[in-house]
C-alpha cells in the first residue's frame, strides 16, 4: 500500500505545485485589495477595449474553423483524394509550431514588402497592427481542434448508415445533416470548446501581428502583459488576468461536461 | 450503389477544394513565405548571418531544457494518469479536469501566475525568476497534461487479467508494471512526450515574463526570434524560426510514425 | 411617392451631418511613443480633453522601445502622433513620408521633454557606485536595455562615452572603457521600461536609464534612488505629428504639449520641461549638473547611429560582436 500511497501523493503534490499553486495566486493577488479595486482595474476603458476585441475576434474564428474542421475531417476520412494525409500533417501543424513561428510567418507575408502585403497595401488594405492580422494569427492557431476531434469519430462510425441513406435515395446534404451531423455534434462541440479557449487565450502569434496599441488592436492577454510591465499597474494585470482564468475555468467545466457525452458514446480517443 | 456513391462524391470535391484553400491561406502560404525569407541566400548566408553565438545558445537552451522536461513528465505523467485511473480518493475527478487547465489558460496568465509566485515578491520565498529553473517550472506547467492524456485512455482499456495472472504467479508490484503494464504503454507515453516536447520547444508566452531578457542565460529559441524580429532582424529571426519549423515537423512525423506502429501492435 | 423620397433624401442627409458632426467630435488619436512615458500620457491626454480644443478627442496608446516604435510606424503601425527617444527615430518616419521635414521648426526644435541619463541604485548602494569608473570594477553587474532596440540604451552608452572625454581620455580610451561596461551588462532588456523592470527583479547592481524613468519607480515607491553622475548626457526627447487623417487634430495636441499647462504636467511626472520658465520653477527636483553636455558633444545623433550603431560595421555592434551577442540587422 506504501507505494500506492508515494506515486498518489507524489503525483497530486506535483500538481499542486506546478498547478494549483501558481493559478490559485492569481485570484489572491487580483482581489488581495479588495473587489472595488479589482473592479476598478478591470474596468477601465483599455481593458473593457482589451476584451471586446478578443470576443470579436473568437466570434469569427471559432465558426470558421468549425466549418472548415468538419469539412475538412469529411475531406480526410471519407474521401479519398490524393493528397489528404499531407492535409492531415499540415492541420496537426499548428498544435506543434511556437506560436511566435506563426507570427513571424503571417509578418513576413503582410509585410509591406511581403508577398501578399505587397499589393495589399496598395489598395489600402491593412491586415498587419490591425483586425484581419489579429484575425488570421488567431484562425492559424485554433485550426487543429475540431478536425482531430471529428476525424476519429467518422472512422469509427463508418459509412454504413450513411450508404444505406444514399441507395434510398437520399442526396448528399440530407445524409449529412440527418445521419453524419448528428453522429458527429458532440465531437464537433468538444472541439469547439477547444477551439475557443485556445481563440481567447492566444498571445505569442497575436503579440508579433498586432501592435499592441491600447484600445485599438490590443487584445486581452496583450493587455495582461502591458498591464504588468507598466509597473504601476500590476494589479490590472491580475483582474485582467482573473477574467481569463475564469473564463479557462469555464472552458474546463464544459470540457468535462461534453468530453463525457463523447466518451459515453465510446467515439474520444485519438 | 455506384449512382449513389457518385452522387455524395459530387459536394465533396467542393468540399476539399474548400478546405484546402483555407488550409491554403490560413497556414501554408505563411509558412512558405517563413521558408523563403529564412533560406534566402542558401546555406553560406545562413550560417553567416542567422547562425550566430546568441542563436546557437538560444537552441542548444531550448532543446536541452525541452528534453529536461520531457524525463520529467515520463515519469510525473505517467504517475499521475496512473493515480487518477487506478487510485481512488476525495476529489479524484476534479482532480482529473484539472489536469486540463494548462490547455485552457493562456500563457502569458500562466507566466504571470508562475512569476508571482516565483518572481522577486514571491508568495513562498522561492526566487527562481530569470533563471534557468523558473523557464522549467513554466515549461512544466504548459506541458503537464500532455502525457497524462495519452496514457490515461490506455490504462484504462489496459486488460488486468495478465498482471493478475502474473501476481498470482508471484511478480512483485514493480516486476508487473515494468514487464507487462509499461511496454503496453509505451507507444502513448512516447506520443504525449513527443507533444510535451514539442510544445516545450516553442512556449513563449509562459516563459516571457519569467525568463527576463539574458542572453545565453534564460533566452530560448522563441524569445530569440521575437527579440530578433522586434530589433528589425527579420533575416535571423527567420532563421532560427525555419530552424524551430523544421524540429515541429520532425515531431509530428515521430508521433504520426508512433500511431502507426501502436494501431498496427494492437492487432 | 416623389414626397416621401424627398423627405427621405432630407431625413438621410440630416442623419449624415449629424453623424458627420458626430464623427468629427470624436477623434481617436492614436499614439506610438518609448517605453518610459506609460504614466505621463494618460494624465496628458486627460488635462488635453478638458481643453476646448481637446474635447471629444480620444487616445489609443502604444508605448515600446524606440526603435522598435519606429520601425513598426514606418512598417503601418497606425499613429497619429509620436514622441521617440532619439531624433533619427523620427527621421526614419520622415524618410518613410510619414512625418514632414519640418518637424523641428518650432521654439524647441521639435522636443518636447528632456531628461538625463541617471544611475538608479538599490537602498544603501551596496557596493559603492559613484562614478563611471565604478561601473567596470570587478563584480559590478550594470543594466541597460539592448542598443539596437532601445533609444535609451543609446543615450546611456553614449553618455557614457562623453563622460570619459569629459573625464580627458582618448577615443580610443572611451571605446576600451566602452567595451569593459558591455562586459559588465548583465541583460539586453528591448527597451528601458523592461530593463527597469530587471533591474527591480533584482539583477543587477546598477541600472543606467532616464532620471525620468528613475524618477517614476521612486514615485511608485520601489526601494530604490537614483544619483546622477556628474558628466551625463541630456536627453531630449522628440514629438512629431505624422501624416494621417488626423494630421490637423494631431498637430493642435502636439502644440498643446509645449504649453505651460503641459508642460507643468511633464515635470510634475518627472521629465525635464523644455519651456525654461516652468523648469525654473522645478529646479529642486531637477538639479543641473556641472559636465553636462549634448549629444552635439559627440557628433549628434545622425553620426553617432552610424559611426556607433549600424547594425555591422558600428562601434558598438563590433563590440557586442566580440562579446558574442547578436546584432540588429
Amino acid at each position: 500500500m506504501t507505494a500506492r500511497r508515494l506515486v498518489r501523493y507524489g503525483s497530486l503534490g506535483y500538481l499542486a505545485l506546478i498547478l494549483i499553486a501558481p493559478v490559485g495566486l492569481i485570484f489572491w493577488r487580483a482581489f488581495e485589495h479588495g473587489f472595488g479595486t479589482f473592479w476598478t482595474a478591470i474596468s477601465n476603458p483599455d481593458a473593457m477595449h482589451a476584451l471586446k476585441l478578443t470576443l470579436e475576434v473568437a466570434v469569427v474564428a471559432v465558426p470558421l474553423n468549425s466549418i472548415f474542421g468538419v469539412l475538412c475531417g469529411l475531406a480526410i476520412v471519407r474521401h479519398r483524394i490524393p493528397g489528404m494525409g499531407i492535409v492531415n500533417a499540415v492541420v496537426d501543424l499548428p498544435m506543434a509550431l511556437s506560436p511566435v513561428v506563426v507570427g513571424l510567418a503571417l509578418y513576413l507575408l503582410y509585410a509591406n514588402n511581403g508577398w501578399f502585403g505587397t499589393w495589399l497595401n496598395e489598395h489600402g488594405v491593412r491586415v498587419l497592427f490591425a483586425y484581419p492580422g489579429i484575425l488570421l494569427a488567431t484562425i492559424f492557431v485554433s485550426l487543429p481542434f475540431v478536425v482531430r476531434e471529428v476525424v476519429p469519430v467518422l472512422r469509427e462510425i463508418g459509412t454504413e448508415q450513411e450508404d444505406a441513406a444514399a441507395t434510398l435515395g437520399a442526396n448528399a446534404f440530407t445524409i449529412f445533416r440527418r445521419i453524419t451531423l448528428p453522429a458527429i455534434q458532440w465531437a464537433v462541440v468538444y472541439g469547439v470548446v477547444l477551439t475557443m479557449a485556445r481563440a481567447l487565450g492566444e498571445f505569442g502569434a497575436v503579440a508579433i501581428v498586432s501592435g499592441g496599441l491600447a484600445g485599438r488592436t490590443q487584445t486581452m492577454t496583450q493587455y495582461v502583459q502591458a498591464a504588468y510591465e507598466n509597473g504601476a499597474n500590476e494589479t490590472g494585470a491580475y483582474a485582467a488576468s482573473v477574467v481569463l482564468a475564469a473564463i479557462a475555468i469555464l472552458t474546463l467545466a464544459l470540457m468535462t461536461v461534453f468530453g463525457q457525452r463523447e466518451d459515453s458514446l465510446g467515439h474520444r480517443g485519438a | 450503389m455506384p449512382r449513389a456513391r457518385r452522387r455524395a462524391l459530387g459536394a465533396p470535391t467542393l468540399s476539399s477544394g474548400v478546405a484546402l484553400g483555407y488550409l491554403s491561406v490560413v497556414v501554408l502560404i505563411p509558412l512558405a513565405a517563413l521558408v523563403a525569407k529564412g533560406t534566402q541566400g542558401g546555406w553560406h548566408h545562413f550560417w553567416q548571418v542567422a547562425w550566430n553565438p546568441e542563436a546557437q545558445a538560444a537552441l542548444k537552451l531550448t532543446l536541452g531544457l525541452a528534453l529536461a522536461v520531457v524525463g520529467i513528465n515520463a515519469v510525473t505523467g505517467t504517475a499521475l494518469a496512473w493515480t487518477l485511473v487506478r487510485d481512488n480518493f476525495v476529489g479524484k475527478r476534479f482532480v482529473n479536469a484539472l489536469i486540463d487547465l494548462p490547455f485552457a489558460l493562456p500563457t502569458i496568465v500562466a507566466g504571470l501566475t508562475l512569476l508571482a509566485l516565483y518572481g522577486p515578491k514571491s508568495a513562498v520565498h522561492v526566487y527562481a525568476a530569470y533563471t534557468r529553473w523558473g523557464v522549467l517550472m513554466a515549461l512544466l506547467f504548459v506541458t503537464l497534461p500532455f502525457v497524462v492524456r495519452t496514457v490515461q485512455p490506455v490504462l484504462i482499456e489496459l486488460d488486468r487479467e495478465m498482471e493478475e495472472a502474473a501476481a498470482s504467479l508471484g511478480a512483485n508490484r514493480f516486476t508487473i508494471f515494468r514487464r507487462i503494464v509499461f511496454p503496453h504503454l509505451l507507444p502513448a507515453l512516447l506520443s504525449g512526450l513527443a507533444l510535451a516536447f514539442a510544445r516545450a520547444i516553442g512556449e513563449f508566452g509562459a516563459v516571457i515574463l519569467i525568463a527576463g531578457n539574458l542572453p545565453f542565460k534564460t533566452e530560448v529559441a522563441p524569445l530569440y526570434v521575437f527579440q530578433r524580429l522586434e530589433s528589425g532582424d527579420t533575416e535571423g529571426a527567420a532563421g532560427l524560426a525555419v530552424l524551430l519549423l523544421v524540429i515541429s515537423l520532425a515531431v509530428l512525423l515521430g508521433i504520426g510514425g508512433l500511431r502507426r506502429y501502436a494501431t498496427r501492435h494492437d492487432r | 411617392m416623389r414626397r416621401s423620397v424627398s423627405v427621405l433624401l432630407a431625413l438621410a442627409a440630416l442623419a449624415a451631418a449629424t453623424t458627420a458632426g458626430a464623427a468629427k467630435k470624436d477623434t481617436n488619436l492614436a499614439l506610438a511613443a518609448y517605453s518610459i512615458p506609460t504614466a505621463v500620457f494618460p494624465k496628458l491626454e486627460a488635462a488635453y480633453s478638458a481643453t476646448p480644443a481637446g474635447n471629444g478627442v480620444k487616445f489609443s496608446n502604444s508605448f515600446a522601445a524606440s526603435e522598435v516604435q519606429s520601425k513598426a510606424v514606418a512598417a503601418g503601425l497606425p499613429a497619429d502622433v509620436v514622441n521617440f527617444s532619439i531624433s533619427t527615430d523620427v527621421d526614419r518616419l520622415v524618410g518613410a513620408k510619414l512625418v514632414d521635414k519640418n518637424w523641428t521648426k518650432n521654439k524647441y526644435s521639435g522636443f518636447v521633454s528632456k531628461s538625463v541619463v541617471v544611475f538608479v541604485l538599490r537602498n544603501g548602494n551596496p557596493k559603492h557606485i559613484k562614478t563611471w569608473d565604478d561601473l567596470v570594477k570587478p563584480g559590478v553587474d550594470v543594466v541597460f536595455p539592448n542598443p539596437f532596440s532601445s533609444g535609451g540604451a543609446r543615450w546611456d552608452v553614449m553618455a557614457a562615452y562623453g563622460a570619459m572625454l569629459r573625464e580627458g581620455k582618448t577615443h580610443k580610451q572611451a571605446i576600451a572603457y566602452l567595451t569593459q561596461l558591455f562586459k559588465h551588462n548583465v541583460s539586453q532588456d528591448t527597451s528601458g521600461r523592461n530593463a527597469l523592470n530587471t533591474f527591480l527583479a533584482g539583477r543587477g547592481d546598477v541600472l543606467l536609464t532616464y532620471e525620468s524613468d528613475a524618477k517614476s519607480a521612486q514615485a511608485q515607491g520601489k526601494p530604490v534612488f537614483y544619483a546622477i553622475p556628474k558628466a551625463t548626457l541630456q536627453i531630449e526627447t522628440p514629438l512629431a505629428a505624422v501624416n494621417t487623417g488626423n494630421k490637423a487634430e494631431a498637430t493642435k495636441f502636439v502644440n498643446w504639449l509645449y504649453t505651460p499647462v503641459a508642460q507643468t504636467i511633464w515635470a510634475d511626472n518627472g521629465f525635464r520641461p523644455v519651456d525654461l520658465n516652468v523648469l525654473r520653477t522645478y529646479k529642486k527636483q531637477f538639479p543641473p549638473r556641472p559636465q553636462l553636455f549634448r549629444i552635439g558633444y559627440v557628433g549628434g545623433w545622425t553620426k553617432v547611429n552610424t559611426q556607433f550603431f549600424d547594425p555591422t560595421s558600428g562601434i558598438i555592434a563590433k563590440i557586442e560582436q566580440s562579446l558574442g551577442v547578436s546584432t540588429g540587422g
